[in-house]
């Protein structure tokens, strides 16, 4: 019997699929989804409680929501090599008549997807709306939901944090991804954010701080500790500190590979530096 | 000619608000969400009889839209309550994406629609809701005419799986349908038959249309009066049968010509039954602040703008 994959392994592979997704179609975003990779692989493949065979209802089990939807590629790596859908169909990413579209949709039915996301700031009231019917359905599962920290520039964040503080929306762990860079520069110089954890927490959250969110030991043991303080009265959010474009050398530290596929020389020597290890689509 | 009696000027939102306490006591998925306008929404008894699954989200309309499109994960029907104006342009990318899109079975429930809205003035006076929310692929949009019609379409929505945009008013007009009928979404009603012209009317403009219909008949003029209470999907059978019996068409809406009842109306008979058509309806103008009755008769929106443009257009 095969034994379960290391997380490393994992996220190397999931790497892979990223590249090979953008690449194979010369569109979508590279940067912010390698920059989750360790994120989408931890969450999945071990906090998260969860049936793959998909009810979009997600009664009784864990449910994660994208807010920043362009980092798809990420996601849609993880969730089919979790199995919401064969490895394959990555081959039909941002391709006519599929279900990975650009952004993730629950149009096209894909398995894993409970809510569009493209249009930035709408997320966070989502999954705030998630976790109160979970209340009133007396479900004891948590909701996950991952930002960008450029998104937070988008208004509706702010009421949602407003509503989640004063509210008590404690079933809920958000976490942002603060990899410091959007697509016209760096975040400190289009609009800063200063400092976010004194924000949230003036709004009420408990807030975990996550230096390196690259680091897998480090996000497991942010996310277990986030989970044991919910449930007590407050929302939680996790910071998590990433690098744009983490495991593939030239996307990393720049903004430049935020929506930009690598040509067929920067494909190769991206995967050479992420050798195969669950096998390729 | 029937004759359709007053049983008493009353507001739709107050029949929203009474449609809205008995789903809640017949149905425990519905939950209602409101952006500080409970008073107005008249979702007060709501909110007593069943303040658990009553949200108060504050001046927050964006957030309001999102965090109902997340309650349906999991199976609740959220009820969101707020004017027609913060229902539908403030938070437009809010419904297209987590909503409409995304499929969401969220019910927008928007008073104070259009010039009735009064004294307010402009700011507050939504003539284009119709048309965004028409143009939503997915959306069902409905505008009934009275007390008792929006009470039942209220809770005819909550047995529907999908989007609705729920429109109607603040002021008192008069309540004239059957109490406790049944809506039909996507039907048409008949109210009135005649030869000679076809009057297509939604909301306040319905009793308008009707009081048009008596004075049409006195000059020897009958007129269909049919309320297509139901924008979208529309009865096109109903718009369709009577243009070819009548070969004369006016539709009157409180809204603007642009977007509105009667583009629908024309687009079918372009595509049916060409036929000559005039709008009762603001013509793309903002409102201002008056009362509501001085407010339908400077834009005219009344039954004697109905009157003047249909024997205009029988010439």
């Amino acid at each position: 019997m095969a034994t379960e994959p290391s997380l490393e392994d994992f996220v190397q592979q999931v790497r892979r699929d990223i590249l090979r997704q953008v690449h194979a179609v010369n569109s979508g975003h590279p940067g912010g989804s390698l920059g989750c990779a360790e994120f989408f692989t931890v969450l999945f493949k071990e906090v998260m409680r969860y049936d793959p065979s998909f009810d979009p209802d997600g009664k009784g089990e864990d449910i994660f929501f994208l807010s920043n939807g362009h980092i798809s590629p990420v996601y849609y790596s993880v969730l089919a090599r979790c199995g919401f859908f064969e490895v394959d169909e990555l081959n039909t990413f941002r391709k006519i008549n599929s279900r990975l579209q650009g952004h993730p949709t629950t149009h096209e039915g894909l398995p894993g997807i409970r809510i569009a996301s493209g249009s930035l700031g709408q997320g966070m009231s989502i999954a705030i709306g998630a976790a109160q019917t979970k209340k009133l359905n007396n479900d004891q599962h948590l909701v996950y939901s991952l930002h960008g920290d450029g998104e937070l520039q988008e208004g509706q964040n702010w009421e949602a944090i407003m509503y989640a503080g004063s509210k008590g929306i404690d079933n809920l762990i958000a976490t942002i991804d603060h990899n410091g860079q959007q697509i016209d520069g760096a975040t400190k110089d289009v609009m800063p954010l200063n400092n976010i954890k004194a924000k949230l927490e003036a709004f009420d959250w408990q807030v975990i701080e996550v230096s390196n969110g690259n680091d897998i030991k480090q996000i497991s043991h942010s996310l277990a500790q986030a989970k044991k303080i919910s449930g007590k009265g407050k929302p939680t959010a996790l910071i998590l500190n990433t690098v744009m474009g983490n495991g593939v050398d030239y996307m990393m530290h720049t903004h430049e590979w935020h929506g930009k596929a690598p040509n067929d020389q920067l494909l190769e020597k991206g995967l050479a530096q992420n050798p195969e290890t669950l096998g390729d689509y | 000619m029937k004759n359709y009696t007053n049983t008493g000027n009353v507001d739709t939102r107050s029949g929203f608000g009474a449609g809205l306490a008995e789903l809640g006591a017949e149905n425990s998925n519905v939950v209602a969400l409101c952006a500080d306008l409970t008073g107005s929404l008249k979702m007060g008894d709501f909110k007593s009889q069943f303040p658990d699954r009553f949200f108060q989200v504050g001046i927050a309309e964006a957030n309001m839209m999102g965090i109902a499109a997340g309650m349906t994960i999991g199976g609740k029907i959220p009820f969101t309550g707020t004017f027609a104006n913060f229902s539908t342009g403030r938070v437009y990318d809010q419904i297209r994406q987590s909503i409409a899109y995304s499929g969401k079975n969220v019910k927008i429930c928007a008073s104070h629609a259009g010039l009735t809205l009064g004294e307010d003035g402009a700011t507050h006076q939504i003539l284009e809701d119709l048309g965004m929310m028409k143009m939503l692929p997915g959306m069902t949009v409905i505008n009934p005419c009275d007390y008792n019609q929006t009470k039942a379409a209220t809770k005819a929505i909550a047995d529907y799986d999908g989007p609705v945009y729920l429109r109607f008013g603040r002021p008192k007009v008069p309540n004239f349908t059957p109490e406790n009928q049944k809506f039909d979404i996507g039907k048409a009603q008949i109210l009135q038959e005649g030869a000679d012209i076809s009057i297509f009317a939604i909301g306040h403009l319905v009793w308008e249309a009707l009081e048009a219909a008596k004075i049409l008949d006195e000059k020897g003029i009958k007129a269909d009066v049919i309320n297509l209470a139901t924008i979208k999907p529309l009865d096109e059978k109903a718009v369709i049968d009577s243009a070819k019996k009548t070969n004369a068409v006016i539709t009157a809406e409180e809204h603007n010509y642009y977007g509105g009842l009667g583009e629908s109306v024309s687009r079918t008979l372009a595509q049916h039954h060409p036929t000559k058509q005039a709008f009762v309806a603001t013509q793309d103008t903002f409102g201002e602040s008056g009362k509501p009755h001085e407010l339908l008769d400077k834009y005219g929106l009344n039954a004697k703008a109905i009157v003047e443009k249909a024997e205009r257009l029988l010439v």
